[in-house]
């Protein structure tokens, strides 16, 4: 087994909940992210799934930096990140870069497109201007796009145009993972597909590694090839793709594919047995944090967390039905 | 089922800079919708479909109007109404729920006083009635505590909560035609089932037609009778669900079903090549022409007509006046 | 069966579907937008500011040989054509001084509006984009600055510098920095949120390159809309001071200083010493603050083509 590319092991991370505007005591805290293990390795793409709240965004804002963990490690090709500086700490933004949803408005609008995915290699690297303007004409060839597109605005683009200058600038400096979040989901249905493909085929030209944020179960598993279900801030099943998709063992993923649309008028249509509305995450249920809207839920999942437990080959479940 | 709304050849034009550039959002639209019904109105975004909800319900932009076509609604001719009189057909007989809830409602106002005005503005209802009706409409979303609810305030209840709210108020002043503008973009996956469970419940109650305009073919299959595909201003398909989901004759239909990821299958997607359409410079012939993969000689100089594929289905394209389409889009049957 | 993409070939014509293809075309496209009436004002002042040696008949600061003092402007009894509109109290030519004039006006003005506008949009970047206690050291000095009252405080700078052109443009810019540094630091508030400064932080972008290459040139917008408006209050800022006396000094002419040195003649009916200065400050006010309107409509980025 080789070693992973990004492992997260227990990640923590409670933002304080303060009250009054002088002192500010805390009186709680939003508990995020719940002792988080994921790991991916390279070449492949990890399924992020979950609905508001659950904990994906802030699992990606931990990874990209943008905040520190509470407790717990993230670690890139073996180094804990969080203690990397200097030339180490510009190494790891140099190999992990996003793509976020909205396509409107993650390009600078005043600068040319040619610019905007020129600038991570005028950060990391001394390339001369010749170099630095072939490697943007490489890597809008890469994503689809014309090279003497580059003298052009963002506004002058389409929002699927735009995604792809996205995806040219998160892989200009030889990129080694790419966060997805919810990238294609503010697209318009031809171009999510279009955008899927083109995604799809640069990871196998360049062994990306992606994780791939979602809320849509049938996008994220097409994409994916191993999915990862997170409930509350923790992950509650992981599994390869096609076998998650055959076999839910959740309760909760199970409702996320009863929940799903349908492919088909025709296709069988179960009723869906939860109800409600996800609790807050400053007061999470005990116990097993599903265990209010279960429909399985025993006596057991109000008192004891359910630790994760592989019920089946690469197959993991947090949850005391096994 | 008597017939309850038909819209024929509808019009409407985008007017702008002085009137040097017209874009034709809807360009020829006409499809039928009877009581009870639910049709879904299916496209990308900027392929008319919101304009076209918004000319029936006479709540269009100042930039745009309604160049030609009708729009009869239980038997009256709404282009030719005035906006006073638009304004007692819109809450009483037609309703919207568009889809931003927090949008829909006002944040000033207590849910009952929101869910009651219909009711109260349309039918004259007042008093205990009134807030009976309230309490009756907030159980038929499914709202629990009814009673509590309707007291709070819209920021103190989640999206999805928000979102049946905006049901109650469209079904409060007893509407025969719901026009739903994507209402579940929002909404989480799991609410969102919930919710469409709740409008179908409402719809099986009360008898309610419904106009779904939504970009998402799970929706159309898992809601709608009938689905109407539009394209630059234009429908290009129209039939029953079933029909299209099995058979689709239009190359974008088919592309469109095509471009649908399905769970549990990793087979690639088809993705349309090209852009959506700028509708200030459309081609010539066919709008859809530069992306088909069928494209003859035909297509590029003529605009095909709306032809007749089968019962009550329809396509705009010169394929139809041959053999059957192929079945050449990976997904595009059953 | 895999995507028939073909984008690469759909295209030019697509990208690019707006009137102006390229950065030619959109000039041409604002040419014809111009607004008229501000610029019908503006040009010709400032081109007779550029030209003053050349359009003026006379030297501003020497009493014209052979002229009375207090000359009428020639449609008056007793004006006449070599003084079309009148003589000052040292029987210097009231039109060469009102053209000399306009170069100080525009120039205070310009530049004047210049360092406030850098000085506070430096501020106002720097305050809301580092925020913590920059921000607050910041705010309170630009709250504290903004208790003073303008006018009183230029005057007690213009009294300790003591007066010159140059010291005035520094003084008013000194008094007027505050009014960017509000807007300007909101902005940036909200800026620093927007996903693509974000996306710089990640890849890595240092606090500098960000602020020069991601927020400067999306304030530039409102900083230049302010500076247009605000253009004319530091105009009038500046005839005040010069006519207190403090400002720009003599001999060298400046419409306010003209406005006090005819204020006593006014009562005896000579009009003119006031009244063309008066004029002149009130249409240059006029046309930048419609100026300004003009571009604040014009780059508001809901109009625009985004």
């Amino acid at each position: 087994m080789p070693a992973p590319l990004l492992e997260l092991r227990d990640l923590q991370k409670y933002f304080p909940v303060k009250t009054g505007s002088l002192l500010r005591r805390k009186i709680g805290w939003v508990k995020a992210v719940d002792g988080v293990d994921l790991a991916i390795f390279a070449g492949e793409t990890l399924g992020l799934i979950g609905e508001s709240g659950c904990g994906k965004t802030t699992t990606s804002k931990l990874i990209l930096l943008q905040e520190a963990p509470t407790a717990g490690t993230i670690r890139f090709d073996g180094e804990d990140v969080s203690t990397l500086r200097g030339t180490a700490l510009m190494q790891y933004r140099r190999e992990v870069q996003v793509v976020f949803q909205d396509p409107y408005s993650s390009l600078s609008p005043r600068m040319r497109v040619g610019d905007i995915i020129g600038e991570p290699l005028e950060i990391h690297t001394n390339l001369s201007r010749r170099a630095l303007a072939e490697r943007v004409a490489e890597v809008l060839e890469l994503v689809g796009l014309q090279p003497d597109l580059a003298r052009l605005f963002p506004h002058e683009f389409s929002g699927g145009q735009r995604q792809r200058i996205a995806i040219a600038r998160a892989l200009a400096t030889n990129t080694r993972l790419i966060v997805l979040d919810e990238a294609v989901s503010a697209l318009d249905v031809s171009i999510r597909a279009q955008i899927m493909n083109q995604l799809e085929e640069l990871q196998q030209r360049l062994g990306v590694s992606y994780l791939f944020i979602g809320h849509d179960l049938a996008t994220v598993a097409h994409i994916s090839d191993r999915i990862a279900v997170m409930y509350l801030g923790q992950i509650v099943e992981l599994a390869d793709s096609l076998e998650l998709c055959a076999k839910p063992l959740h309760p909760y993923t199970q409702a996320l594919f009863t929940a799903a649309l349908p492919a088909h008028p025709d296709e069988r249509h179960q009723k869906l047995a939860i109800t409600g509305e996800v609790p807050s995450a400053l007061n999470p249920p005990s116990g097993c944090r599903f265990h209010p809207r279960c429909p399985h839920a025993m006596p057991r999942c109000a008192v004891e967390t359910p630790v994760r437990k592989e019920a089946a080959s690469q197959h993991i479940v947090a949850c005391h039905l096994y | 089922m008597a017939e309850l709304l038909r819209v024929s050849s509808l019009q409407t034009h985008y007017t702008s800079f002085g009137g040097s550039r017209v874009i034709k959002a809807v360009d020829g639209v006409s499809f039928t919708l009877h009581e009870g019904e639910t049709i879904g109105l299916v496209g990308e975004s900027g392929c008319g479909k919101t304009t076209t909800c918004l000319s029936i319900v006479g709540l269009l932009p100042s930039a745009a109007h309604i160049v030609g076509g009708n729009i009869e609604f239980d038997g009256e001719e709404l282009t030719k109404k005035r906006p006073r009189e638009m304004r007692h057909i819109r809450g009483r007989r037609i309703a919207m729920i568009l889809q931003d809830p927090m949008a829909s409602l006002n944040p000033l106002f207590s849910i009952y006083l929101q869910v009651a005005e219909p009711a109260f503005y349309h039918q004259r209802v007042r008093g205990r009635s009134l807030r009976q009706r309230v309490r009756d409409l907030l159980q038929a979303v499914r709202i629990p505590s009814p009673e509590v609810r309707m007291r709070e305030y819209p920021h103190q209840m989640s999206g999805g909560m928000r979102q049946r709210v905006v049901g109650a108020i469209a079904m409060a002043g007893g509407p025969k035609l719901i026009i739903a503008d994507e209402p579940t973009t929002n909404l989480d996956v799991t609410i969102q089932a919930q919710y469409l469970e709740v409008l179908k419940d409402i719809q099986r109650e009360s008898g309610v037609a419904l106009i779904f305009v939504t970009h998402n073919l799970g929706i159309v299959a898992k809601m709608c009778d009938r689905m109407a595909v539009m394209y630059a201003g234009k429908i290009v398909e129209q039939g029953s669900v079933r029909d299209l989901f099995r058979s689709a004759r239009h190359p974008y239909t088919q592309a469109l079903l095509g471009s649908m990821p399905k769970l549990g299958s990793k087979e690639p997607l088809f993705a349309i090549p090209g852009q959506p359409p700028n509708l200030a410079r459309l081609p010539s012939g066919c709008a859809f022409h530069p992306r088909c993969a069928y494209a003859m000689p035909r297509c590029i100089e003529e605009e095909p007509a709306d032809r007749s594929v089968g019962a009550e289905w329809k396509a705009r394209c010169w394929l139809t006046a041959q053999e059957p389409a192929k079945e050449a889009y990976a997904g595009a049957t059953a | 069966m895999v995507d028939i993409l073909e984008p690469t070939r759909a295209p030019a014509a697509v990208v690019a579907p707006q009137e102006f293809a390229s950065v030619g075309g959109r000039w041409i496209r604002l040419a014809r937008e111009l607004p008229l009436v501000p610029l019908a004002i503006l040009v010709p002042f400032i081109l007779i500011a550029v030209f003053a040696n050349f359009v003026a008949p006379y030297d501003p600061t020497e009493p014209i040989p052979g002229a009375k003092i207090f000359e009428p402007p020639f449609w008056m009894p007793g004006g006449s054509t070599q003084t079309l509109l009148g003589t000052d109290f040292q029987s210097r030519d009231v039109l060469s001084r009102l053209i000399f004039g306009a170069r100080v006006s525009l120039i205070v003005g310009v530049t004047g509006t210049i360092v406030a506008g850098s000085l506070g949009t430096a501020l106002g970047i720097l305050s809301g984009y580092l925020g913590g206690w920059v921000d607050q050291v910041i705010m309170r000095i630009t709250d504290a600055w903004l208790a003073l009252p303008a006018l009183v405080f230029a005057i007690f700078l213009a009294t300790v510098v003591g007066p010159s052109m140059w010291n005035i443009v520094i003084i008013l810019g000194l008094v007027y920095w505050t009014r960017y540094t509000r807007v300007i630091r909101g902005e940036v508030l909200s800026l620093r949120e927007r996903e693509f400064v974000k996306l710089a932080e990640i890849a890595g972008g240092s606090r500098t390159r960000i602020i020069l290459r991601h927020i400067l040139p999306n304030v530039m917008n409102s900083a230049m809309v302010l500076a247009s408006l605000t253009i004319g209050v530091v105009i009038i800022a500046e005839a005040s001071l010069s006519f207190l006396g403090i400002g720009v000094p003599a001999p060298q002419p400046a419409w306010g200083s003209m406005l006090s040195d005819g204020r006593s003649m006014l009562m005896v009916g000579d009009w003119w010493l006031t009244v063309f200065p008066g004029v002149c400050i009130l249409l240059v006010v006029l046309a930048t603050q419609l100026l300004g309107d003009w571009l604040r409509i014009r780059l508001d980025p809901q109009l625009r083509n985004l």
